[in-house]
């Protein structure tokens, strides 16, 4: 479990993080969402001592980190996959880690296993690594010690269709097993499908925080509206205005102010053929952009 | 990709951390041992070392064969570490704090082990044993070319190595390794460690001199802070009770203020 | 599709050199240089001022302007090498080669700045020479505006090669700490050996003067010197400046930039 109390980090006049507090629980991965420069690897650092806090303060499983002993052995922690020297190998990086650890050399070998780096992959200097390359390297790095708590900022970065999808299969499976998982990312489609918690930060502060049902409930429900396309358009269009609903042309098809229940009976009794409806809700998106959007960099249309 | 089959991670709020021994001191040793050498640049400043060492003993060794007015002892041989071991020990001792924060690995080491103290003096540990062996290199070295020398030359050999001297050479190269530690400690750049240190040991030697020969004050108080200055009588093995005290007060200035300036910087230091 | 790149003007090199000149100094490393040359420089000048005017000695002009100097020298060729090897240790290579392929251009345009730079310092070196032997004037009740204006461009000159000195083992070794130790061993410690190893042995003392590129510059100090003077500052020049830096550009020419 990672408790954090009141956490504050000042740089000078700068406030990158504001008096957040927060809990991850074991046995669920907690997703830790925000725009860039919201506060999300401040607060990481912080976590693992690397930051000092301004004011706050953080405890994983009720301890500081500082006085975790070999605390490889508990916490994973992955914050930047690019700061590791550039001039050594991938094996020689988990190498150096494991023996730090106090690891058997063959926990080297599971890892890059696990993380489906080859032999020859493995061999090859850092430099010469490609992002997802790195990336698999870091987690790896991470998951050397068999730690209980994981703590990944932007894991996803970097990696490929698969690798993203093997790295749900992997944390899920982690969190499982009873394991605390916090991962951060500012791509909500990401966190998403991982994350039974969501923390959404903005600007150093926590705007928003529950699992996902809890999060849609809490937010303003607006006018709801759908996405349709006909055979027909034209037709669905007159009879959905018939009925005093405002219609648009959106793409290849209509955006509805309606439910789809009701474009749906309309498209009956016009006797018009839909080849496309759904509900145009933007579900965790909108809420998301909504929640953050004093603290977004574009101005939110 | 197959999962792990790990031990399942303890469940409970708690972290149960009886069971985990703290990182030992000699592990922290023998990891930082194997970052001194296990990329490319570190390996390859270890190799020019050794080589730099034997090159310009093979060259000293030439001149004093081919040259009758040359005269060549055991301790001439270790001198001329002066130009090798003397020039990139110091630079070891700096890359060896420098990379962590140029290559951002500290990022790592520090998450895995956060007494940084720990880190800092497992390093220093390295820097130390790397000085040792390459003391015993030097020694090696001058031992097989002053045996040449005796062997192809018409001068007398002279094995003039005693245990003072021996110890004194020690001395002069773990000082500069801790020089090179102190400024890197000071400054977590390399390229500025490097220069300042070079600057330190060559370009400050003859202002100073300068200084002493202008100033009758400062040819005074000159022996108090010129390092260098100081460390002239150790490399006869002529050191007396006044030196050691100027030893004392300039190596106190040059080495352990700017080393504990340094280690409390590295241990307050948001590390990025 | 082709592009249409008949409207747009290749990059044009004063450009270039502007970008260069701004990025020697916008980091803080740069900038630190930069600002110690200048804090190392004005405590230099405070401490002969105040010893020259404390033991009553005479000086001049010059003496103030020579002080300033040696101690820009010792560091400006570093500026110069980093010039060069940050784009390496930074990795911005990949960003500045992506804008103008012409490698050689942006090679020449850092060459460019590094001269600029070493006459920038020595100016400002004369304005604070100037300046500390004006408060001597005052101090002491006159002062000696002595200045040799044939020292001065024999300065600027080896100011200026010793600059290029780095830019070339720079372009060589395409590292920082690595050209930095070489460059002060070439500076510092090899005039000696040269010294020693003229002293011992009879033919290299013959060889020496084509050999040692620092020991050979003494041409420039004395205009007057011989034909024979200048061939071998052309010679060891060529061993010293010309080689690397040919090796050096060729090798960044050909070079994988990661």
């Amino acid at each position: 479990m990672i408790e954090v109390q009141g956490l504050t980090r000042k740089y000078g006049t700068f406030t990158a993080v504001d008096d957040i507090s927060f809990v991850c629980q074991p046995g669920r991965v907690t997703g830790f969402l925000g725009p860039n420069g919201a506060g999300k690897t401040t607060t990481m650092r912080v976590m693992v001592g690397l930051t000092p806090p301004t004011s706050g303060r953080v405890t994983i499983g009720g301890h500081l980190y500082r006085d975790i002993p070999n605390p490889g052995r508990h916490v994973g922690v992955l914050l930047d996959a690019s700061a590791q020297h550039a001039g050594r190998t991938g094996r020689e990086i988990l190498e150096i880690g494991a023996r730090t650890m106090g690891l058997p050399g063959t926990r080297v070998d599971e890892m890059l296993e696990l993380v489906s780096l080859t032999a020859s992959e493995s061999k090859r200097r850092l430099r010469n690594y490609s992002l997802g390359m790195k990336q698999r390297l870091g987690i790896a790095h991470a998951l050397l010690g068999d730690p209980s708590v994981l703590i990944l900022d932007e894991p996803a970065n970097g990696l490929d269709p698969a690798g993203i999808r093997w790295m749900r299969g992997l944390l899920k499976g982690y969190a499982e097993r009873g394991g605390t998982v916090l991962l951060s990312s500012h791509l909500l489609h990401e966190v998403e499908q991982i994350a039974d918690e969501m923390i959404l930060i903005g600007m150093g502060r926590i705007v928003a925080q529950g699992d996902k049902k809890t999060l849609l409930a809490g937010a303003a429900k607006g006018a709801a509206h759908s996405f349709v396309t006909a055979l027909d358009n034209q037709a669905l269009a007159t009879a959905l205005s018939a009925k005093g609903i405002t219609v648009a042309s959106a793409g290849e098809g209509l955006r509805v102010e309606s439910e789809t229940v009701e474009i749906g009976r309309t498209a009956l009794e016009a006797g018009v053929v839909l080849t496309d409806l759904r509900s145009g809700e933007g579900g965790l998106e909108d809420l998301f952009l909504e929640l953050t959007s004093d603290t977004q960099r574009e101005a939110m249309a | 990709m197959s999962m792990n089959s790990t031990a399942a991670p303890g469940l409970g709020h708690g972290l149960d951390i009886s069971g985990t021994t703290p990182t030992p001191f000699s592990r922290l040793v023998r990891v930082e041992m194997r970052k001194a050498y296990d990329t490319g640049s570190g390996r390859w400043l270890l190799i020019s070392t050794a080589i730099l060492t034997a090159v310009v003993m093979a060259i000293q060794l030439a001149v004093g064969i081919s040259q009758d007015d040359v005269f060549l002892t055991y301790n001439s041989f270790l001198t001329s570490t002066n130009f090798s071991i003397g020039l990139l020990l110091p630079v070891i001792g700096i890359m060896l704090l420098t990379s962590e924060w140029s290559q951002r690995t500290a990022m790592v080491s520090f998450s895995l082990e956060p007494r940084r103290p720990l880190v800092i003096a497992a390093k220093l540990v390295v820097g130390l044993a790397l000085a040792v062996v390459a003391v015993a290199i030097a020694l090696v070295l001058a031992t097989i070319c002053n045996g040449l020398y005796g062997a192809l030359g018409d001068d007398p050999v002279v094995w003039n190595a005693g245990v003072a001297h021996t110890a004194a050479f020690v001395l002069l190269q773990v000082i500069g390794m801790l020089t090179g530690f102190a400024f890197a400690a000071l400054l977590l750049n390399t390229p500025a460690a490097i220069v300042i240190y070079m600057v330190y040991s060559f370009v400050l030697p003859g202002l100073f001199e300068l200084g002493a020969q202008l100033m009758d004050w400062f040819d005074r108080i000159r022996p108090w802070i010129d390092f260098n200055y100081a460390q002239g009588p150790l490399v006869d093995a002529t050191m007396t009770g006044k030196d050691w005290a100027y030893f004392a007060v300039s190596g106190f200035l040059w080495l352990v203020i700017p080393l504990a300036i340094g280690v409390w910087r590295v241990l307050r230091a948001e590390v990025k | 599709m082709t592009l249409d790149l008949g409207s747009t003007a290749p990059t044009p090199f004063s450009r270039l050199v502007r970008v260069e000149l701004r990025k020697s100094w916008d980091t803080r490393a740069g900038f630190w240089l930069i600002a110690s040359i200048a804090l190392i420089v004005a405590a230099a000048e405070i401490i002969v001022l105040a010893v020259v005017v404390s033991q009553d000695e005479s000086v001049a002009l010059g003496d103030f302007v020579g002080t300033a100097a040696f101690l820009t020298s010792i560091l400006l060729p570093v500026l110069g090498i980093m010039v060069v090897t940050t784009e390496w240790s930074q990795r911005t290579a990949m960003v500045t080669f992506a804008l103008e392929p012409r490698r050689p251009h942006v090679i020449a345009a850092k060459a460019l700045v590094g001269v600029a730079l070493t006459l920038v310092t020595v100016v400002v070196s004369i304005a604070v020479g100037a300046l500390c032997n004006a408060l001597y004037g005052i101090l002491q009740g006159g002062a000696d505006w002595t200045f040799g204006w044939d020292d001065f461009s024999a300065f600027l000159v080896t100011q200026v090669l010793a600059m290029l000195g780095g830019f070339a083992l720079a372009a060589l070794l395409l590292n920082t700490p690595a050209a930095i130790v070489f460059f002060f061993v070439y500076k510092w410690v090899l005039p000696g050996l040269f010294e020693i190893g003229a002293q011992l042995i009879g033919w290299f003392s013959d060889l020496r003067p084509w050999l040692d590129f620092q020991s050979a510059q003494e041409a420039v100090w004395e205009w007057s010197s011989s034909g024979k003077d200048w061939a071998e500052l052309v010679v060891s020049g060529i061993l010293w400046l010309v080689v690397p830096l040919t090796f050096g550009i060729w090798r960044i020419l050909r070079a994988e930039v990661k």
